[in-house]
């Protein structure tokens, strides 16, 4: 009884399909799953991600000992004796971090306040695409831009400034992250409501009050958030640093000293000849590894940030 | 009275002046973006103009800066994008169109969802380790066209997604409803209207997430791109350059003659880049009009 069984079946699909089994109906099933496949590529690549890092480091831990590697003072992975402390590294990314949010901190907010409280639409419309376009500049142009005119400037304030040195590599990471607070940080206060700013006006309040105390305090966790990207940003940058900041790692204080950071030393092994698994081979990961717990925990964070304290109107 | 008066008068001038001067502030805060820009372009062309000619598009590279040219680097960075732009497109409008119009409201869509918005956050030169260990060693694929192309895809995937996945939200559901009126099934109506409608967002999406890929300079590095190639990849295997980094190897010599030679071979980069994001405009532009 053939005919009868098919008969139940198209009743439980509710339909009866024509194409049945034709080309039409084959595709309807298929293609979700090919789609599947696809949006699955994206966790694969982060489980790609973590069992690299983690396999290579596990490996290279086997020959560092962890704690040498965490908390020891000296890097010298290329020259005989060779050692293993990350610190210098990791004082020179921050270092570097520190300097880019600095200078791209006030003036990013400030220019996020001008555009979202002051600007007229004219200015605004000019204004926002000229950021996105910086935005779109690729790392190496502001790499270009650090050495041929940042260090310059720097060495002729600074006589004692090297060729190298963190002030500046700091710098342009700062220029190339101002984009990125800026317009996360517009967004926030763009989404403040009219009705406040309105009942401030009323009461009296200038242009300045309202900005500083009704709008800034209702978009401070996108305000926090767009702070906190940016310095993730700052941290993986390796173009910038790997041209202007050098390839000394030392642990300094002195903004004006060659510095390496951690991705300008994984640049640097990169260019030269490594055999695969030597120590320097396992050393880019377990640096690579640092870097990617960091900005990964920055990230967590600024999600966090942005949920856990948004004010709701 | 009066007193109270004249001291009210005073508070509100000096509100007004601060007003006034953290206005000026505000403006000079902004214009340090727009300075920075001019600054920059102005010093690229000045050091690179001259440079310009024919022969840094004809030429390989050379130990000799006035011989030198980028010719690997252009065919590179070309051949990197002729894999790249239909792979990502397929992969990432792929997973937008899952995400959008098939996934079940479930745990694992939501942790499809996070993880494509953690991984836009990643730094480009983990996405290089990933290349190195998963391509060039794990499939033994060499430090090779292939090899960094791939990479490559995997760094812009992120980017075509959402982009993708906004383009599709963006369509609206009477659309769908008219076309499950008409009988149509779901891959049918997907196809057939939703794509269709949603593609110029989708485009838009993937020549941004293109330009991305073509300046972007660390991954290759890590994955192995050469800084001295003197012939075109001839298979997908072959050793390979790229435009950026053709440009970093110049650039980070000392030699003023080879940093004139990179400020060249960034306008053509910025050149480029420009070219594609006009695109990306009209293409906006266009579009915006017809809905």
């Amino acid at each position: 009884m053939p005919n009868k069984q098919e008969t139940t079946i198209d009743k439980t699909n509710a339909s009866s399909n024509p194409f049945k089994n034709s080309r039409v109906s084959i595709l309807n099933k298929i293609m979700p799953i090919l789609l599947f496949l696809c949006a699955i590529v994206s966790v694969f690549t982060t489980i790609g991600i973590v069992i690299t890092l983690l396999s290579e480091t596990v490996n290279f831990f086997r020959e560092i000992p962890i704690f040498d590697f965490l908390f020891g003072t000296k890097w010298s992975a290329l020259i005989e004796p060779k050692q293993f402390g990350i610190l210098p590294l990791l004082a020179g990314t921050l270092m570097i971090t520190s300097i880019a949010i600095i200078v791209a901190l006030p003036i990013g907010l400030a220019s996020a306040i001008y555009l979202s409280e002051y600007a007229p639409d004219k200015v605004r419309r000019i204004v926002k695409p000229i950021l996105e376009v910086l935005a779109g500049v690729p790392t190496i142009v502001y790499g270009y831009f650090a050495i041929s005119i940042i260090t310059p400037i720097i060495q002729f304030i600074f006589p004692s400034a090297g060729v190298y040195n963190a002030l500046s590599a700091g710098i342009a990471v700062g220029i190339m992250i101002i984009p990125m607070i800026c317009s996360l940080s517009e967004d926030a206060m763009s989404a403040v409501p009219r009705s406040l700013r309105d009942g401030a006006y009323a009461l009296g309040a200038t242009r300045f009050e309202v900005a500083l105390k009704i709008v800034v305090p209702a978009a401070f966790s996108g305000i926090v958030s767009s702070a906190v990207l940016a310095f993730s940003r700052a941290l993986g940058e390796t173009m910038i640093v790997s041209l202007a900041a050098g390839s000394t790692p030392t642990l300094t204080f002195n903004p004006l000293d060659s510095i390496q950071t951690m991705t300008a030393y994984i640049v640097q092994v990169s260019l030269g000849d490594i055999a695969h698994g030597s120590i320097e081979y396992g050393s880019i990961f377990a640096v690579g590894m640092t870097l990617f717990v960091f900005t990964f925990l920055l990230n967590i964070l600024a999600q966090y940030i942005s949920r856990r304290f948004r004010e709701e109107y | 009275m009066n007193i109270f008066h004249d001291a009210n008068r005073k508070q509100i001038a000096n509100r007004r002046v601060k007003d006034k001067s953290l206005h000026m502030i505000f403006l000079l805060a902004t214009s340090v973006g727009i300075i920075a820009l001019t600054v920059l372009l102005v010093d690229i062309i000045i050091d690179g103009w001259s440079n310009l000619s024919p022969d840094l598009f004809t030429n390989f590279p050379s130990r000799k800066a006035e011989d030198a040219g980028m010719k690997s680097g252009l065919v590179g960075s070309m051949y990197i994008m002729l894999i790249l732009v239909p792979l990502s497109f397929i992969l990432g409008v792929g997973a937008a169109i899952y995400l959008e119009e098939y996934a079940p409201k479930n745990k694992l869509t939501r942790l499809i969802q996070l993880n494509i918005s953690t991984l836009a956050g990643v730094p480009s030169i983990v996405y290089g380790i990933l290349g190195l260990a998963l391509f060039v060693r794990m499939l033994s694929l060499q430090k090779s066209l292939i090899s960094g192309a791939l990479t490559m895809t995997l760094l812009v995937l992120p980017i075509i997604i959402v982009a993708a996945q906004e383009a599709i939200r963006a369509v609206p559901r009477s659309r769908r409803d008219a076309s499950f009126a008409l009988g149509a099934t779901k891959w049918q109506t997907v196809s057939r209207s939703v794509l269709p409608s949603s593609l110029p967002g989708i485009l838009t999406g993937v020549i941004l997430a293109a330009s991305r890929a073509i300046g972007e300079t660390a991954p290759l590095i890590i994955v192995g791109a050469s800084t001295y190639v003197a012939f075109l990849p001839k298979s997908l295997t072959d050793a390979f350059t790229a435009m950026p980094i053709q440009i970093y190897n110049w650039i980070s010599r000392p030699q003023v003659a080879f940093k004139d030679l990179g400020a060249s071979a960034i306008i053509i980069l910025l050149a480029i880049l420009i070219l594609l994001n006009i695109t990306a405009v009209i293409i906006r532009n266009k579009y915006q009009k017809n809905i």
